[in-house]
This record gives C-alpha cells, structure tokens and sequence, in this order.
C-alpha cells in the first residue's frame, strides 16, 4: 500500500482545508475537512454552533468550561494511535495528555477521510497520514488562542506564548486559561500561516508517554463491539456456508425452536442463524438445526487446488511495477543462474475478539442502530444501509475499540451480515460468531506464488533479478480507484522499493484472484514479498560461498538507512559468533512503508524438527519517533504475529472446507514459546514511516533464513514443517 | 435457579446448568470484563478466578460453581495480587487491542497469588494458556517479575 497512501500527496492541499468555528456553549472547534469548498460556516458565534458539531471533523473542541475533546479520526486496535494523535495535537496546542478526552469519529468519510478520502485505519498509514495536519490543526488553534488573548490585552501576539492550556503574557506576569478565550477566538480567522513548532522545543512527540487506554484495558471497563449490551436485546449465532459460495438449501428446526431461551431461527441466503435470549441457548439450539447446503462448484475444493491456480498464473503475463535495465535480456545471457518458486500460504486474521455486531433496526421510524468495531466505520454505515433499505444518515453508527484488527475489520461482511439478519427481527439483534465460525469465514491472506530468478557476475553478485507475482488483488476489490494503470501496488510492495543495488530489476504481478474470498493481512504485500526475497537472497549467497551479512551489505552503497539497520543488527546479535549444533541465526532486511528494518532471528531445531525461536534482535529506522514506547510495542507485536505465521500459519481447504477451526488447529504463539524481543530504534528526522506492520514483514525470511542455518533446509512454503526438519 | 457468589457478592439466576459461567456473567449478569475468545478453553481471555484458582469460564458450567467464590476482572482489585497485577500492566504498558488481556491479568493474579517469587518457568506454566493475539508476552513476563516487587504483596 505504498503510492495510493503517500503522505507526501496530502502536502498541498492542507492548509486551505483548516477551519474554524463556533461550537455549542461558546465554544471552540478547529478541524480540516477533506474537501475544498465544502459550506462550513466560520460565522461569528450566536450561542448555537455554526454547524451541527456531527458535521464538523473537528478534532479539537474546547469549551468554555477548559474541556478539551480530541476526536479521533482513527481506529485503536491497539497500535496507540488513540495515544500518539492526541500527542500531535497536544505538541502544538500546548495542553497536557492527562487533560484531554478522546471520542471516537463517527461515520462521515467526508469530514474523517480527510485527507485520504475514505475513513479507514490500516496500511500502516496513521502517523504518516496526521502527522503534518494533526500538528497544523493544533498550531492553529493555539494561534488563534494566544491572538485573542493579545487582543484582551492589547499586546502584540508575539509577546505572548502558550503552556499547559494558558496563553501567558510574560513581560507583565498575566496569563488566562483557553476556556475564557474561546468566544473570542471562535470570532477570529485563522492565521494566514501556520507556525509548527521546531523539533527541538518538542515536549511530548519523541518521547514515551503512557498508553490513554490502559486503565481500562485493564479494569474489565473497556468496552469492545462484543460488550455491547441493549435493552431487550437478543443474541444470535449463526452459520454460513461451509462451503466457499455455497447456499442455503433446507432447515430442519422444529427441535431447535422448542429449545430453552429460543426465539427464531433467521434464515439468509447463504447461512441461518438462531435468535435466543443469550449466546449460550442461541448456540446449543443452532447445533440441534439440521441444515442441508447447496454446496455449488467449490464442493470439491483443496489447498491444492488453489495452490494449482496460483501456479499456474505464475506462467501468464502481468503487470510489469519495476524494469530497471533490461533483466529479461541479462537473464537469458549467459551466466550463473539461480531460480526458486515460492508460496505464500493462506492465513487468518484471528482477532481475538470473534466477528460481532449488534444491529437494532426499527421498521416503523425508517432508522437503524449499529454498535460495532470496524476499521472503515461509514462503509460499514453504508454497507448496512444498503441492505436495510435505507439512507445512510438514517443509520447511527457507534465504533467501539477494536479487539484486534489486523486488516480483518477493514471489511464489513459481519456488518452486513447482522444488518441482514436484523431485519428480520423485531428487537435489538447482538450477532456473535463462534471462534469457529471466524476462522472458517474469514477473508483470508490469499495464497500468492513467486518465483524469483537471478544471474549472477563472477564475483557472485546479481547483475539481473525477475521477480514475478501470483495472486488476489485486494486493491482492487477494496480500493479499485487506487490501481494505478491498473497495477495492485500492495502485492509488489518491498518488491518495488527493493533496496540493492542490482542493475536490471524486474518486478511483475499476475492477478488471480482464485475461488477463496481473500482480504488485506498485517503486514500486506510487504510481509508476502520479504519472505520470498530475503530468502532468495540468502538463496544466492549460500550459492556463492557468502555471508549473508556481507553479500547484502555489498549491494546497499547507495541504500545507507538499509545499511545501517543491518549493520547495527547483526552487530547487536553477535552475527558471525559460533552457534550449538543445530542451531541457527538468520538476518533479513525490510523496507517498506517509509521504515528500514533489520532482524537477526536466533533459533534452535531439535531431533524432531520443532523449531524454537529463541532471540530475535530487531533495528528499525522510522524515521521521526512520535512515541518510541509504542514503536517498540508494535515491533515486540508485529514480531510475534509474523512467527506465530512462520511456525504454525496455514488455512487449508478440503471438500470445500476449511479445515481449521479452533485455536488447537489454528495455533497462536504462547507465551512459553515467545521469543526475547530486543528493540532498537535508530534516530532519524526522515519523515515518520509505518510501524503496525514492518515487524511482521520483516521477520518471515529472518526465521526461514535462520532455520536453514541451523539444517540445511531452505523453506519455500511456509510453515514451517517438523517433517522436513527433523534430524536425518 | 442458580445462586452464586460473585465478587462478594450473592446473586442468584435463572438459567440452565450447564450454561458456562462465561455466559451468565456475560449475558446474563452483564459483566462484560471476562471475554469470549473460544469456547473451548483454549485462549484464556475467559479465566475467573473461583475459590482462588484461575479457572476457563467459557466450559465451566454454573451447576458446578454453585456455593463457590467467583471472582472476576471487575473485582480481583480488591485481592493484593489483583491489584499489584494491574499496576505491574499499567506501569510495563502491556495492553495493545486489550481484549485478551483481562483473562492475562486473572491468570497473573492468581499465579502471584499463590507464588510470590515466580521463576521464568513458573510464569510459562501459569501463562501459556492465555493467547494474546497483538503479542504482548515480552511486556506481560516483565510486569509479573514487576508485580513480585509490590509493596502490595509483602504483607500478604
């Protein structure tokens, strides 16, 4: 998701999108809207807001009284954006973390998209996308703040400054807290220019400040989508086909509806669900249904079926991303050539809060009620609308924290889904899906293949290197007006900014998007495109004698974040040190969403072929550091949602089915297994790159890498298997 | 009717027996701080503590726990170790999404507890059936090595 999310394109376009306006009680809004020449009225205040409050993105509200709301344009699912926005904002606005509240955004894709355009948390794309406009929206608050205070005083503005939410007048000693100037500066335009503040007088960005969600994260107070709770609400649980695009044909459930607490059963096209007064009746009752499905033309479906597929249009030309020099003419040259085909597996998302939604839709006043936690709340308002038959604004919509997201609710199928059901029920409808249900109806990382060929000069270095792609588009399903001449730039993501230096570079991408419904995963293109290249790298160099380390840094003269990742990494994990027999270290590098990576994985394989990962060391440089506490947070994570992919990752499909269903078939790394995780974070004042997702790139061909250090195995498929590993 | 103790408290319900206790604290008492993750007793993100013990809920029938204590997220502050815990997550900023995380608390808590100087294998065994999807283990091992250094577990 690299050119469709650029930061750099939002530059422009900012400063005439910042507005200011009245807001109820006298009040301060300061906000941006997304598009230019929207009609939002800065008028002088006349004790009502010039606009409803729900129309205005305005992320800072102050009122009279000092309260300062913050409203979060993005999703927390636990990457703490719902603390490192409020830091942007804070920085400038000068105002403390512990006096601000948070709210979340409603549905409105026009005043929250900005500046992207659609209002959407994934891709790594927060802090990329806020960090200039957070920082102008705070800078102009203030300004206006510290104007009104200089006209009360009748002192030049610039004589005065702004702390801990109080415009103070030096020179004489007075100083006057933001709430009593609000009327005022609500009357005022907005500074002509807006003067960010320089790094170096920063007080909070750069610095670790406590998470604003950990109270109740810990309390039990939080409250997910699955909390929801409604007067006179029932529960449903349901099954949707287990067949991919299969139909609902009959339902036997007389048994089921004489059970205790059952209230319906739902039908829908493609699933049934029954309605109880709680999960625990609605799910008894919905095993006593006997549910005949027409299983359609994917009855027969297998892995290797899809696998078959993928292979398949591996052969078939694509869209070509990348043709530096002429790679197809150097390959077919004379010369040493190494060739590998790889396959990422499918996988899923499995958030540890199940899909859920409560819809509460009222036929007779025309309107709906959703409490959900998505990634994309006004599709999911839209979506639901849709199929309840209505219009968008007749439909409220709360967002709620996210129990994991991780690209799963990017989608609104569990949306539409209840909104569906609900219709047909006159109360307040909580769908719950089993843990079972959410593994077998995910959208899942797609199955992509790759294969990778290189020629190489007589030192062994490649001179030519073609690396071709196979799978589903999620663009363009997801985001089609992102396709850029019609190329997917998320499936050749990594591949596109591969940093060495090789003279004719080939980067090519098939679309197939095969029988199995597929959507965005952690660490998206990146984490598919590393894990092939970085191990094919390694590839080249065991071909030719070399050390990794040193075959990688050969290639990066002109790469020097790369460089320095990599070198400080391998140095920090004791590359080159003797290892135990059957133990290994592997090192890969990941560059991808504005961020440079190194990871040195340490493990170990017993005689059984169990891997243990022991160690991983990770140096990452992403650019300007908003919060460094959460930078290492979401490394440790991204690192243990990568390996729990490399050791045990695969969804597989039989007769249809996906075979995995619970979390002893579908395994997530334990803590007993979790490697130790050291971070460090170079400094840099680059602009501040993604950091959700390159932890999890990176570290697939580190692991594979490593593991061939210890065996002699190269792993083209991941996961990783005990079979082929185990001691000869 | 099913009577119960619950944080202290008495209550009585009206449910099936064997409806788990995840449920009925759930749906039923609407305690939304013990979460659904599984079903199976796989994940942990639904452990009590009953009669001290972290326990799964989501396979815990109601007709088993009658006359026993129940204590769950909302109320283990009141227990030394809870509250240590909770602390120890707060000041290692373990929590990410946080959903998984009630059920990591309850199992630290009753793990420190019972042992108040846990070694590292002490901390595999009472925590490796508690899954954290975000991969929060490096932060949760140190805030139990953290919670052992609580003035709040001294006098206990």
């Amino acid at each position: 998701m690299n050119a469709p999310f650029n930061p750099g394109s939002i530059e422009q376009s900012r400063r005439g999108f910042l507005k200011i306006a009245a807001a109820a009680g006298a009040g301060l809004m300061v906000g941006f809207w997304s598009l230019p020449g929207e009609a939002v009225a800065a008028t002088a205040t006349t004790g009502k807001p010039a606009v409803a409050a729900a129309d205005l993105n305005a992320f800072i509200a102050i009122g009279a009284d000092d309260a300062i709301t913050l409203t979060m344009p993005k999703v927390e699912m636990g990457q703490g954006t719902y603390t490192a926005i409020p830091m942007l904002i804070a920085e400038e606005l000068e105002v403390d973390m512990d006096k601000v509240t948070l709210r979340h955004a409603p549905p409105n894709a026009k005043v929250y998209g900005a500046p992207f355009g659609d209002q959407f948390t994934g891709g790594s794309t927060s802090i990329r996308l806020m960090w200039e406009p957070m920082r102008q929206t705070g800078a102009a608050a203030r300004m206006v703040l510290i104007q009104a205070a200089a006209d009360q005083w009748q002192v030049a503005p610039d004589s005065c400054h702004a702390e801990h939410g109080e415009v103070v007048h030096k020179a004489s000693g007075r100083r006057i807290k933001y709430g009593q100037l609000v009327a005022a500066a609500a009357r005022l335009p907005l500074p002509e220019k807006i003067a960010l503040k320089d790094p170096k007088d920063f007080k909070l960005i750069g610095k670790p400040v406590k998470r604003l969600d950990a109270r109740g994260k810990t309390d039990g107070t939080a409250l997910f989508g699955i909390d929801t709770v409604v007067p006179g609400m029932k529960v449903a649980v349901v099954a949707a086909s287990p067949v991919v695009g299969g139909r609902l044909k009959a339902v036997k459930d007389a048994k089921a509806r004489k059970m205790r607490g059952v209230r319906n059963v739902v039908k829908l096209d493609n699933a049934v669900a029954v309605v109880a007064d709680n999960y625990w009746y609605a799910r008894q009752a919905l095993a006593a249904l006997e549910i005949t499905w027409d299983e359609g033309q994917y009855a027969r479906l297998s892995t290797d079926d899809v696998r078959a597929i993928m292979l398949d249009a591996l052969k078939k030309p694509g869209k070509v991303a990348r043709n530096d020099g002429d790679a197809l003419k150097a390959l077919a040259a004379d010369g040493k050539r190494v060739e590998a085909v790889y396959v990422n597996p499918m996988l899923a998302h499995a958030t540890m809060e199940p899909m859920n939604c409560t819809v509460h839709y009222d036929a007779k006043a025309g309107t709906a009620e959703i409490w959900v936690g998505s990634q994309v709340p006004a599709r999911a308002r839209d979506d639901a609308a849709k199929v309840l038959g209505l219009a968008p604004e007749k439909v409220t919509l709360h967002n709620h924290l996210i129990g994991g997201g991780f690209g799963r609710r990017l989608y609104t199928d569990y949306v539409v889904q209840a909104a569906a059901l609900a219709r047909q029920v006159k109360a307040p409808l909580k769908v719950v899906w089993s843990r079972e249900e959410d593994i077998q109806h995910d959208l899942v990382r797609g199955l992509y293949a790759h294969s990778v060929s290189a020629s190489l000069d007589a030192k062994g270095m490649p001179v030519a290197f073609s690396h071709k792609i196979a799978g589903p588009s999620n663009l363009a399903t997801f985001a089609p007006s992102f396709l850029q001449n019609g190329l997917d730039t998320d499936n050749v993501e990594g591949s596109d900014t591969f940093s060495y230096d090789i003279p004719n570079m080939r980067v090519e991408y098939t679309r197939e998007d095969g029988p199995v419904p597929s959507g965005f995963w952690r660490g998206v293109g990146p984490t598919r495109n590393m894990a092939v290249l970085e191990s094919f790298i390694d590839e080249l160099a065991e071909k030719t004698g070399q050390d990794p380390l040193t075959y990688r840094l050969a290639m990066l003269d002109k790469q020097p974040r790369a460089a320095h990742v990599l070198k400080v990494a391998a140095q920090r994990a004791g590359w080159g040190g003797k290892l135990p027999a059957r133990s290994g270290r592997g090192i890969a590098l990941m560059r991808a969403w504005g961020t440079y990576l190194a990871q040195v994985v340490d493990v170990s394989v017993n005689d059984d072929g169990e891997v243990a990962v022991k160690r991983v060391v990770c140096v990452v440089d992403c650019g300007h550091v908003v919060n460094p506490d959460t930078v290492v947070a979401q490394i440790q994570s991204g690192i243990n949602y990568g390996l729990t992919a490399g050791l045990f990752g695969a969804i597989t499909f039989k007769d249809g089915r996906v075979e995995q269903s619970n979390f002893h078939d579908y395994r997530i790394l334990r803590l007993s297994e979790a490697p130790v995780i050291e971070v460090e974070i170079v400094k840099s004042t680059e602009a501040p790159g993604g950091i959700g997702e390159p932890g999890t790139a990176g570290v697939g061909a580190a692991l594979t890498n490593a593991v061939f250090a210890a065996t002699g195995q190269r792993v083209r498929e991941m996961p990783l298997r005990a079979d082929l590993l185990k001691k000869a | 009717m099913v009577k119960l103790e619950i944080n202290g408290k008495s209550r009585e319900f009206d449910v099936a027996g064997d409806m788990p206790l995840l449920w009925l604290l759930r749906d039923e008492a609407h305690m939304m701080g013990t979460k659904f993750g599984c079903g199976m007793a796989l994940c942990g993100a639904c452990t009590v503590h009953v009669d001290g013990e972290a326990t799964r809920s989501c396979v815990l029938p109601v007709s088993a726990v009658a006359g026993k204590k129940i204590t769950t997220i909302e109320g283990v502050s009141a227990t030394p170790a809870g509250l240590a815990a909770q602390q120890a997550w707060i000041a290692a900023e373990v929590v990410q999404c946080g959903y998984c995380q009630s059920g990591q608390i309850m199992s630290a808590a009753a793990l420190l507890a019972k042992n108040k100087q846990p070694t590292d294998a002490d901390i595999d065994d009472a925590m490796s059936g508690n899954i954290c999807r975000c991969g929060t283990y490096t932060r949760i091992r140190e805030a139990i090595k953290d919670a052992t250094r609580s003035p709040l577990l001294k006098g206990a």
